[in-house]
């Protein structure tokens, strides 16, 4: 279109046991709508975390009009005019629009915010985003999502940001409120600001992108391609690389699942607003895949099969036994086990060791009245570690030394020490390197081989197709499709997801 | 320690085969993890300088009924800070113990409980400050309240009960074998040390080797993990706050014994003494982490401190301020140390 404005290139970046940027190119040129796309994991969110200055990259150069620069902090990216707006909007809910708008930088005299000229101020940058009707001096906790994305843009405009990098922002809104979301950007580009929009659904991109860049494990596979004429296909095997197939385990033939029993039956379980009448079953030596974009409702649908959510309607049976709802314990004393999505927030406690972690849920059948016998613990704990692999061997370290993919088998060790039957497992391979994600797609394969049944969530298509024997698609908290893994293709799910999207 | 002693029975070409990540993770290891390890030790060496400074400044700081007097001293915060380290470990706050205290050493002693006698006496105290700790279990881990909320009303209320009871008086313990509580002696150690005592072994028993204390720290590691791990959440935290309420009963019977009075005025402040004990332990405010010899140290530290300070008849208002120094001292250190474990 115009001149360049951001130059990124050969950017690296790397975690602990990560490599999360592998050398990315990112271009992008005033008044444009540049999409980046890429699965999850292929470093997107790293990547703008090094835009918004929150994470300083190891190796490659950063130019912005022109000229060199180093973005030191965040403080040091807003300055140049780079603005992000996360997913999760980092607005304070007990403030007004105005005063979010100003956080910070708030027009003061001695002190005190001049909150009449704020309130002026924040009305002129609604109404440059066409949304003049958002009163500033509404509480911003009171507004619904697409309101607060706009005060968030409003914030951004206010520190006259050249370039607003976008994370997904149509994940949470209705589809209505998407048109809303597209007019805004059509008038910030107008206005010649840049705008970096991420987005999962392809259709979007269609309507609002000039440019994409495809990210695929950290590296930037291509640039430059237009928007509205590259042919899905050729996105879609961009994103997600053919290499990755062979990292499956092949599906033990002959031993069909079909006749192996029942153990989870799922009937028309509900929750308001998060998913409808989920009905599925789970057998013995099976791996069912579910499919869903972020928001779909299928890491909800997962937590209250395991009664960490209570459900609206419905039930859930484990071996022919019904669970009573939202009830954790019940459902682990039955036998069945999760792997959360989230293994720091929700599956690990920090300062205690691996051995620690991994006997946390089987820890009574270690003791006797209530006295833990330490070497069985030990041995136990050591036992199922050793057999997985994990690495570092020695247990007595504490967990939070582990990378990834030794954390997701940390957390699957703690099942395997409970004998479960069933294991939900939430995206279990997120923030895992390459390498460990088919040690852990393995791992799963041999867990079912022996008899347990396996539910499994994840975001990225391909695992769930490689992996999986029986897929369910998920689209807006219903189940849209069932089918054998080996009778839909990426594609097929793909447009499954996005049909809903584009009505 | 012990875990220490567990480390060597691990096979030596098991646990340091190879690796490339060994080199990375060696920084430290288990609950007495080196972090825990330098706190107890740090604090050993801050007790090491207290008894050099006692020693010079003081001619009788190494005379057998100075120390005598000195644990006896610290027995009652001592029981005390073992409820609170397994409160804070699990990541709440006991703001209420010293009210507690309060109305269990009233209640033990009205002319009513009184006829009962000794065991009569003891129980009710045991019943009382065991019930005021379930009722702020309960409103924390079944009513969702913050700790910190609930256990302030705790303090306010529980002590204003004391006083009502009481009447604001001082009430005289008359049956005799309840004072022979804090006279008693073997081995010229009195009958209070021995409970102390006692309740440091049950309490590091109870929060170290049994599936409970593991619980313990679970929950206040990370709550959420803990629930989704199968465990009682909310049960964990009641007992917690049940077991402060239990050591409230024992001091408040120690206390009752050594002032022969029930007083709604006993205990006043107190819960801060513990607190700050169980910090300097190096026990994390936030929860997950924290040991009970740590919190028995910052407890014997500051009972040293107070010691020294009488021996050279140095006025309290520099006590205080003496105090305020160690502490904030030692939670710098504390920081630096945790640093450097997490880096």
């Amino acid at each position: 279109m115009s001149t360049t404005l951001l130059q990124m290139r050969g950017i690296v970046k790397t975690f602990p046991g990560v490599r999360a940027l592998d050398g990315v190119d990112l271009e992008v040129r005033t008044g444009e709508v540049h999409c980046l796309l890429g699965q999850n994991g292929a470093g997107k969110s790293t990547l703008i975390k090094v835009l918004a200055g929150a994470q300083r990259p190891d190796e490659g150069t950063i130019e912005w009009c022109g000229d060199k620069v180093s973005l030191r902090g965040p403080a040091a990216a807003m300055k140049l005019g780079i603005a992000t707006i996360y997913q999760e909007l980092d607005l304070v809910d007990g403030l007004s629009v105005a005063e979010n708008i100003f956080l910070g930088h708030e027009p003061t005299t001695v002190g005190f915010a001049r909150r009449t000229e704020m309130r002026g101020n924040a009305r002129r940058l609604l109404e440059r985003l066409g949304h003049g009707e958002i009163d500033p001096a509404q509480e911003v906790g009171e507004l619904s999502s697409a309101s607060k994305q706009l005060v968030s843009m409003a914030r951004a405009l206010s520190l006259d940001a050249r370039l607003i990098v976008m994370d997904e922002p149509s994940a949470v809104l209705a589809h209505d409120e998407i048109s809303g979301l597209f007019r805004v950007i059509e008038e910030l580009t107008r206005q010649g600001i840049a705008i970096v929009y991420i987005s999962h659904r392809l259709d979007e991109i269609r309507e609002i992108g000039d440019r994409i860049t495809v990210l695929k494990d950290g590296r930037t596979v291509a640039e430059d391609l237009p928007a509205a004429s590259t042919a899905t296909d050729r996105v879609v095997s961009l994103m997600t690389g053919r290499s990755m197939v062979s990292a499956f385990p092949e599906r033990k033939s002959g031993s069909a699942p079909e006749n192996q029993n029942e153990l989870l039956r799922v009937a028309d379980l509900s929750r308001t607003g998060e998913f409808e009448d989920i009905s599925f079953t789970v057998r013995g030596g099976e791996i069912v895949g579910i499919a869903g974009l972020v928001g779909s409702g299928r890491s909800e649908i997962l937590q209250t099969v395991y009664g960490a959510r209570k459900p609206r309607t419905g039930e859930v049976e484990l071996e022919g036994k019904r669970l009573p709802p939202g009830n954790v314990r019940a459902a682990v004393r039955a036998g069945m086990g999760l792997a959360p999505e989230e293994r720091k927030s929700q599956a690990l406690v920090p300062y205690e060791s691996i051995a620690h972690n991994v006997s946390l849920a089987a820890l009574g059948r270690y003791a006797r009245l209530g006295w833990v016998n330490r070497p069985g613990e030990q041995a136990a704990a050591e036992e199922v570690t050793t057999a997985l692999r994990l690495q570092p061997s020695d247990t007595k370290q504490p967990v939070r030394v582990l990378s990834g993919g030794n954390q997701q088998k940390a957390v699957v060790a703690r099942w395997l020490l409970t004998d479960c039957r069933v294991l939900l497992l939430d995206e279990p391979t997120r923030g895992v390197d390459v390498g460990a994600k088919a040690e852990i797609y393995a791992l799963v394969r041999e867990l079912a081989d022996s008899g347990v049944g396996v539910l499994l969530v994840s975001s990225e298509i391909p695992e769930v197709l490689g992996l999986s024997d029986r897929v369910l698609v998920l689209r807006e908290g219903r189940i849209v499709r069932e089918s054998p893994a080996d009778e839909i293709d990426e594609a097929e799910v793909l447009d499954l997801f996005i049909e809903g999207s584009a009505a | 320690m012990t875990e220490q002693s567990q480390t060597d029975t691990v096979p030596a070409s098991e646990s340091r085969s190879a690796t490339a990540e060994a080199p990375r993770t060696r920084i430290a290891r288990g609950r007495f993890s080196d972090g825990n390890q330098r706190q107890i030790l740090g604090l050993l060496a801050v007790l090491g300088i207290l008894i050099a400074v006692g020693s010079f400044t003081t001619d009788n700081f190494f005379e057998v009924s100075n120390l005598v007097l000195l644990l006896s001293q610290a027995s009652i915060i001592g029981v005390l800070s073992i409820g609170m380290t397994f409160v804070i470990i699990s990541g709440g706050i006991d703001l209420s113990v010293g009210a507690i205290i309060a109305l269990a050493s009233v209640w033990a002693t009205t002319g009513a409980t009184q006829e009962f006698g000794l065991w009569g006496m003891l129980f009710t105290a045991v019943v009382v400050a065991g019930v005021c700790g379930l009722i702020n279990g309960v409103l924390i881990a079944y009513g969702g309240l913050v700790s910190l909320i609930v256990t302030i009303a705790g303090l306010a209320s529980y002590r204003g009960m004391a006083t009502l009871i009481s009447g604001g008086q001082p009430q005289v313990v008359r049956v005799d074998g309840f004072g022979a509580i804090a006279t008693t002696e073997f081995l010229g150690i009195p009958l209070l040390v021995y409970m102390f005592a006692t309740t440091v072994v049950l309490g590091w028993l109870l929060l170290n080797r049994t599936t409970f204390g593991r619980h313990v720290f679970a929950v206040g590691g990370n709550a959420e993990a803990a629930r989704l791990a199968g465990i009682d959440v909310r049960r964990t935290r009641t007992i917690v706050f049940v077991l402060s309420g239990l050591c409230c009963a024992i001091a408040a019977i120690m206390l009752t014994a050594r002032t022969a009075t029930g007083a709604s005025t006993h205990g006043n402040l107190y819960e801060l003494d513990a607190i700050a004990a169980v910090i300097l332990g190096g026990t994390l405010l936030s929860g997950g982490r924290g040991t009970l010899i740590g919190s028995i140290l910052g407890v014997v530290v500051f009972t040293t401190v107070n010691n020294i300070f009488v021996l050279n008849n140095l006025s309290t208002p520099i006590q205080q301020i003496a105090k305020g120094v160690i502490i904030v001292i030692a939670v710098l250190l504390q920081r630096r140390a945790n640093k450097e474990s997490a880096g």
